[in-house]
């Protein structure tokens, strides 16, 4: 029997409070804990984490999650927590804070790593984004004052509803990150994988200066002008001409279905946010009412919340399996993408160390030297394309999975969101419609069910 | 698009669940102030209880609805000589049907032609069905005649559909794009359910002018109902007349029942206005929705050509198809938001204009029996001094004056009375009808989003074997 992921089990929920510090908000929110009632039905971290990416904390010897987050002026403090047997830990269980910047300064590291050239590198998580939020509790404090009671504390459940979406996005990202880097038998045993993990004080990641900032952007220029070079580049291996061809299509399309996703999500979002209007108007004007209408108009707006709730968690269910999923995938395609460059940028170094040495034999001078370097690049070149064959077919095996995984468990949760819409709907329906006859004293026009 | 029919809910609709009514509640349990856990299992489908609940009188369950506030003073109102005009509307059903079809634009004149057909058992008509074709300015010339007849007795005369100046253009340029065909449907069916109004008011159904326009061929051109002709400039003047009169009029209110009720519409306005704003608001984003779902679609079938995996590649695509069609029911969707909830609440924010309006009639007629008794005291006062004038002639005339003044003053009375008693008949009679519409509507509505999730479910799980076979 599936695990009914409608229920989310206390155990869940347990492993991954989430604490709010007040000193983010303003007294709208006294540092209370967001309440749990505002999540989505599905349980969280771990089991979306294993959604996206399949193979992830499956070896015990290594197991990274984040229980636990703090916001704080709009920082995020992530509490890493880690459990092992390797040997080359101090202990065997252990948590160290850690902020978004420090999970970058991980990623660029193991990106400049050479060893690791061969690999696809995971995708570094993106950074918090809480504009969304931000925004609307401005909207809030401004029009605090012409709102009533009820409109109010609407919208501030609609941003605390929001709030807590970014804020648990964010920990996923960053928490599939680790994974990651945990389960992979290379970048595991990485040095600064180990002290990020175990280093208990502040890493003092410095903030990028400008050179290193102006360097960043040099590097991406260049990697649009490696683009031209992988597109450009003789390609011997049937493979990787498969797979270069395959990759470049790929990416711009899982991008543009990921922006598409993500905007249908937000309209899903905007409908609800109308329910949720629509109900606390229909209360308004009941509360002013004192005629048979009042309790009609009371349970009208109790229609509306109950579809608000549905389509809340239709978006948020859709957006956790579809357009995390799109957005995820997207950026590891991206990283499959780095791995060509790198592997062509190799190709193309090794093509030039050919002819370098034939114009060394020719002149005859510096031969051995032109031999070396010939050697390494070829050596080089070779590793690259082994373990990049590798770690492209284990991609796309890890993608598909993924891709099944996340389309039955939306399909599922759609079938059940619809299921228990068309019931509650008929529930009211039933009550409705016996009122109406009830009222005229026979059954008449009772629709059969 | 259309409007929504009334569709009927099949025991197709709802399939007899495997889950029985034990499973019901796991489906709620996430919900933990669902009040429905328990009333699920009253209505589960095998459940013998059903019938007795519908024989009996109403159930624990639903908090019989009671009228709170109304005085004892409306309750005799409500048993008044027109006690056999409620009977006749508490019969099941309404033994009329109108429908407003066809719309066709008819020569250089920009007013669509309309077929109103008519269907009946009543007797006041002389035939069963009718249809006959009317024009735009046919019923707004209805309507104009029905309020000059009836509005300064106190009557809720409902409002006649909107001119759009902006609409109208569009239509008469000729542009067949998908706002002008929205427009026509718009107003097709904001007539049709003006004219049921219209009929369902008991006075207004035995009115000569409704029946002749319900049932004539021929109809006398209405000829001063376009928006800025010099009729229209009057309508116009006259409006902005009585607004300024209401300025100045301060009525000594000395029956509380009017005071609380005039407050109460001043309200009902400023809330049904914001509910209609906040439905339009989703009619808007439902529309928005169903843009961004076709627009997903789309790039979901090319990501699946893009695939190289071929089964992945194959739910992808069908991935795009399932959300094509649900496109479709999102615009469907958007339609009956639109033409049930937001059209209704439009309807009812000019029916509280109505309203008001009657309320403002009479204060009107306050005024005139206050002037009369007014011009009255200064007859008498005018006599007096005649009296010792010695002017036996204009002492008369000043008699017969007073005579006539004491008369205007009595009809005066009268008519404050009668439109007091009219007034309080017909706010109760909207009450009744405002507590009936909104529940039709809302079941409707109900019903629309039942046929939705069945649509939704058959696709998915249509979906579902496709997104297993990704191996």
């Amino acid at each position: 029997m599936k695990k009914n992921v409608y229920s989310y089990s206390s155990c869940i929920l347990e492993t991954l409070p989430l604490r709010v510090q007040q000193s983010s908000f303003s007294s709208t929110f006294p540092g209370k804990r967001l309440g749990q009632a505002a999540w989505s039905s599905e349980g969280f971290g771990s089991h979306w984490v294993r959604s996206v990416s399949v193979d992830l904390n499956n070896d015990a010897s290594l197991v990274i999650d984040i229980p636990d987050a703090l916001c704080e002026r709009d920082k995020v403090k992530f509490t890493v927590h880690t459990k092992t047997t390797l040997s080359s830990f101090q202990k065997p269980e252990f948590s160290v804070p850690r902020q978004h910047e420090e999970f970058i300064w991980l990623h660029d590291t193991i990106v400049e790593t050479e060893e690791y050239a061969g690999l696809i590198i995971p995708p570094a998580p993106p950074k918090p984004d809480f504009e969304g939020p931000r925004e609307k509790m401005h909207k809030l404090g401004e029009g605090e004052s012409s709102m009533t009671k009820e409109e109010y504390a609407k919208m501030k459940q609609e941003l605390e509803a929001e709030y807590l979406a970014v804020f648990k996005k964010t920990v996923q990202v960053h928490e599939v990150f680790l994974q990651r880097l945990s389960s992979h038998p290379i970048f595991r045993k990485d040095r600064n994988f180990q002290i990020f993990l175990e280093y208990d004080q502040d890493l003092s990641v410095r903030r990028k200066n400008a050179k290193e900032m102006f360097g960043g952007f040099f590097k991406n220029m260049v990697k649009s002008a490696d683009e031209v070079l992988i597109s450009g580049v003789k390609e011997v291996d049937e493979f990787f001409e498969q797979e270069k061809t395959f990759l470049l299509d790929y990416s711009s399309k899982i991008k543009d279905a990921s922006a598409k996703a993500e905007k249908m999500t937000r309209s899903h979002k905007n409908v609800a946010d109308d329910y949720n209007h629509i109900s606390g108007a229909l209360n308004s004007t009941a509360a002013d009412n004192n005629t048979a209408f009042k309790k009609h108009l009371e349970k009208y707006a109790e229609v509306f919340e109950k579809l608000r709730k549905l389509e809340d968690r239709v978006a948020s269910d859709q957006e956790l399996k579809l357009t995390e999923l799109l957005r995820y995938y997207t950026r590891d395609i991206q990283a499959a993408k780095d791995l060509l460059y790198r592997r062509a940028r190799a190709l193309a170094d090794n093509e030039n160390s050919n002819k370098a040495l034939d114009k060394a034999r020719l002149k005859g001078k510096d031969i051995a030297q032109a031999e070396e370097n010939q050697k390494q690049c070829l050596q080089k070149f070779d590793k690259l394309s082994e373990s990049g064959k590798k770690e492209l077919t284990s991609f796309k095996a890890r993608r598909v999975v993924a891709f099944r995984k996340n389309l039955i468990e939306m399909t599922e949760l759609e079938i059940k969101h619809a299921k228990v819409r068309r019931l509650k709907c008929c529930v009211y329906h039933y009550m409705f419609t016996r009122q109406c006859s009830g009222s005229h004293g026979k059954p008449g026009n009772m629709r059969e069910f | 698009m259309e409007s929504p029919e009334a569709a009927r809910l099949s025991a197709e609709d709802i399939s007899p669940s495997s889950n029985g009514p034990k499973a019901e509640p796991m489906l709620l349990d996430d919900d933990p102030d669902d009040l429905f856990a328990e009333a699920t299992e009253e209505v589960s489908l095998d459940s013998p209880e059903r019938q007795p609940i519908l024989s009996d009188g109403p159930s624990p369950v639903i908090t019989p609805v009671t009228p709170v506030m109304i005085s004892s003073r409306a309750d005799v109102f409500d048993r008044s000589p027109d006690q056999d005009e409620d009977e006749e509307e508490n019969r099941d059903t309404f033994d009329i049907q109108i429908s407003v079809s066809d719309p066709e634009k008819v020569g250089k004149d920009v007013c669509d032609s309309l077929s109103l057909c008519l269907q009946t058992s009543l007797s006041i008509f002389s035939r069963d069905e009718v249809c006959v074709k009317r024009r735009f300015s046919d019923f707004l010339g209805l309507h104009s005649k029905l309020a000059s007849k009836y509005m300064h007795m106190g009557y809720i005369v409902p409002p006649a559909p909107e001119k759009s100046i902006v609409g109208m253009t569009k239509v008469k340029v000729g542009k067949e794009d998908l706002s002008s065909v929205e427009f026509v449907e718009k107003r097709r069916s904001a007539l049709e359910r003006y004219l049921l109004r219209t009929v369902k008011h008991p006075a207004l159904l035995k009115d000569p002018d409704v029946l002749q326009f319900l049932e004539s061929s021929e109809l006398p051109r209405a000829v001063s109902t376009q928006a800025l002709s010099g009729a229209g400039i009057l309508r116009m003047v006259n409006k902005a007349a009585d607004a300024v009169n209401k300025m100045t009029i301060k009525m000594n209110e000395s029956d509380a029942w009017f005071e609380e009720k005039q407050q109460q519409f001043e309200n009902l306005d400023v809330q049904l206005r914001k509910l209609h704003a906040s439905v339009e608001s989703l009619v808007c984003h439902r529309k928005e929705l169903s843009v961004n779902t076709a627009s997903f679609a789309k790039s979901a079938a090319m990501l699946g050509n893009s695939e190289d995996h071929t089964a992945l590649s194959r739910a992808l695509s069908q991935l795009a198809e399932v959300e094509e069609k649900i496109d479709q029911l999102h615009q469907d969707q958007a339609c009956a938001d639109f033409y049930l909830i937001s059209e209704l609440l439009g309807d009812y924010v000019r029916l509280i204009t109505a309203v008001k309006g009657v309320f403002d009639q009479r204060m009107k007629t306050w005024a005139k029996c206050q002037d009369a008794q007014v011009m009255l005291q200064r007859k008498r006062e005018a006599e007096a001094k005649l009296q010792h004038a010695n002017k036996p002639d204009k002492l008369q005339q000043a008699k017969d004056e007073i005579r006539e003044w004491e008369g205007k003053v009595q009809q005066g009375e009268r008519d404050f009375e009668q439109i007091s008693k009219n007034i309080r008949r017909e706010v109760g009679r909207f009450e009744k009808d405002r507590v009936k519409d909104f529940r039709v509507v809302i079941i409707k509505y109900l019903e629309s989003l039942v046929h939705t999730q069945q649509q939704m479910i058959k696709y998915w799980e249509a979906f579902l074997p496709e997104a297993k076979a990704i191996a």
